[in-house]
């Protein structure tokens, strides 16, 4: 492969041609053992998203022979998927919907999941019926769980009642831009927590002894302790979270439902365009998507640093 | 016996005096901890309980369903949605997914934890970037596919692309499980004159069973959740996974849409994985954390 690591230092002094020998016989047990995965890997994402690239900028005009029945295509390459999907707001709206939704619940989850993880590291007991309960959002498919919210924001529903008031969340406009933040934040706050509880578990308590003696406040401690040695986990975590909202799909396609202006995202204008079977401007916008994301990631790993492999081959968690 | 007992239960006030818990901070603790529990269940419950309701009491916005009743579960259970056979779809997707995911993700895990080779950055990397992929990019181009190869309502057409997110999920686990072993296992057994290969076989895969079982479980949930590909490449409802004909209930009472119904499908759909989650929730949190995946 074209980057390599370090050749291991072997710390037992073993004669050169067994060495070599026994590497040899490591590298083809590697490739052994490691060839099922990347085949599957090859199969299920390299080659869709080639045909998905090849797709975007295939241009046919299809329709059916009355006598036979039949898909009658001409087919030929050109960038008009794109140029359909870049003119008007038919990409601007759809982005940003998936950019606000990402940063906005995003937010709200660093914000809710951190001061969950502080909740959870100073409880002694009931720590497991807390784990428990903080898995169970997570566990929730989110289709269910939009379903769920749907009917916490139904006009007669109970968030309606508790907040005393009328607003018909899940029709479109704003609300219903809030209702998807809502849920999302619900199910996935806890996640972020559990991650960033791990984090705080690593912290050796003589810091906090240390930063105690010398009489920091605890807005000090946070800020210079916990906050800077919980951020490895944070920033992996958020990335994750960044990502995975880049891609939502089923929250606000069963809570609100498809071709809602406020809340369609990204990949919701893909699948809509996909079930109209006009694929060629589906794999457009599904490729856009991709590329936003790829930029993204490559940009926060560039910001945050986050040592995404060296969790991975991580030497310590 | 009972003085040692009543002498442990002494210290650990003592030693939680030392932290300057004062009664203010132990109930703010108390109080933290109920918010985040309330926050995590309120909404779990709320379908519970609007599930138990009778169908007329739908819109009762009352804490408690008075009286309980089930009806709910059987307009669920009702042969028109076909809930029960999605249910054994959903059964099939997920775990023949798990099954297979496992089996291919366990080499990989462990050659990625353990031998040393050129392009194993590479490899991790590509592992990690293939789990962010947006998997509308992979469902269009698949169900132009499936379309031409005759997969559209089938097993296989969810299951293939599933693979997609439950491998990197698994392989990353496993690699990081394994890596937690010790490695003098495998060199003790090479001394005794094993190959790695033998050394894997028999010493390695049986001690490796729970990380596996942490692993399958962590995927089985994200298998059982899926959704965009199910509701993409099947239109038939007996197909159909419970998570995508859930959001097509039709009303066998007269509402537009029968909440409660799907609420009571919802439960039926996520009890298992609660009471997974309920047993394994260390397992899970293990597994989670060591991943850092979702």
């Amino acid at each position: 492969m074209s980057v390599t690591t370090p050749t291991p230092v072997r710390k037992t002094a073993a004669s050169r041609p067994a060495r070599s020998s026994r590497r040899a016989g490591t590298a083809g047990l590697a490739a052994a053992l490691l060839s099922p995965t990347l085949l599957v890997l090859v199969l299920v994402i390299g080659y869709p998203v080639v045909a998905a690239l090849r797709l975007s900028f295939q241009v046919s005009s299809e329709s059916i022979d009355p006598h036979t029945g039949f898909k009658v295509t001409a087919t030929s390459y050109g960038a008009e998927n794109y140029t359909s999907v870049f003119s008007d707001d038919r990409l601007l709206r759809p982005w940003w919907n998936t950019t606000s939704f990402a940063l906005a619940s995003v937010t709200l989850e660093v914000l809710i999941g951190v001061s969950m993880a502080l909740v959870m590291h100073r409880a002694f007991r009931g720590r497991a019926l807390v784990r428990a309960a903080v898995l169970v959002p997570w566990a929730i498919p989110t289709a269910i769980s939009g379903m769920l919210w749907k009917w916490i924001f139904n006009s007669q529903g109970v968030a309606n009642e508790i907040l005393g008031t009328q607003v018909l969340w899940s029709s479109d406009g704003f609300q219903a831009w809030l209702s998807v933040v809502i849920a999302d934040t619900w199910k996935t706050a806890p996640f972020i927590g559990l991650l960033v509880l791990a984090g705080l578990q690593i912290i050796p308590g003589e810091l906090y002894e240390a930063a105690r003696v010398d009489g920091a406040s605890v807005w000090r401690v946070f800020w210079r302790i916990t906050l800077p040695l919980v951020r490895p986990a944070l920033v992996v975590a958020v990335l994750f979270r960044l990502l995975d909202v880049l891609r939502m799909f089923d929250l606000p396609y069963v809570l609100v439902g498809p071709r809602k202006d406020s809340v369609e995202t990204l990949s919701m204008i893909a699948f809509d365009e996909m079930t109209n079977l006009r694929f060629g401007t589906a794999a457009a916008y599904a490729t856009v998507l991709f590329l936003y994301v790829a930029v993204v990631a490559l940009a926060f790993v560039k910001l945050f640093g986050a040592d995404l492999i060296g969790r991975g081959t991580g030497s310590e968690t | 016996m009972s003085t040692t007992i009543f002498r442990l239960r002494r210290v650990a006030p003592v030693r939680r005096g030392t932290k300057r818990a004062g009664r203010g901070t132990a109930w703010a603790r108390r109080l933290g901890i109920a918010a985040v529990v309330a926050y995590c269940l309120a909404p779990f419950y709320w379908m519970v309980v609007s599930s138990l309701r009778r169908p007329a009491d739908q819109f009762s916005n009352a804490p408690l369903p008075a009286p309980v009743s089930f009806d709910n579960y059987s307009a669920a259970f009702d042969a028109r949605n076909g809930f029960g056979r999605a249910l054994v779809n959903s059964l099939v997707v997920a775990g023949v997914s798990t099954a297979v995911t496992l089996v291919v993700a366990i080499f990989a895990g462990y050659a990625l934890a353990r031998l040393q080779f050129r392009g194993k950055t590479l490899i991790l990397t590509l592992i990690i970037a293939a789990s962010m992929f947006p998997p509308i990019i992979l469902v269009v181009p698949l169900l132009e596919l499936f379309t031409d190869a005759g997969w559209i309502n089938t097993y296989q057409a969810m299951i293939v692309p599933s693979m997609s997110f439950a491998l990197p999920l698994a392989v990353w686990n496993l690699t990081a499980f394994f890596r937690q072993m010790p490695a003098e296992l495998e060199k003790a057994a090479q001394v005794d004159g094993c190959t790695p290969a033998q050394a894997f076989r028999k010493v390695v895969l049986p001690l490796a069973a729970p990380g596996v079982f942490t692993t399958a479980i962590l995927v089985f949930i994200c298998a059982w959740n899926e959704f965009l590909i199910a509701v993409s490449v099947v239109n038939d409802r007996h197909m159909m996974t419970a998570n995508v004909i859930v959001s097509l209930f039709t009303g066998q009472y007269k509402y537009d849409q029968p909440f409660g119904t799907q609420m009571a499908a919802g439960v039926v759909v996520t009890l298992p994985l609660v009471v997974a989650v309920l047993f394994f929730q260390r397992r899970i949190v293990d597994g989670l954390t060591a991943g850092g995946l979702k």
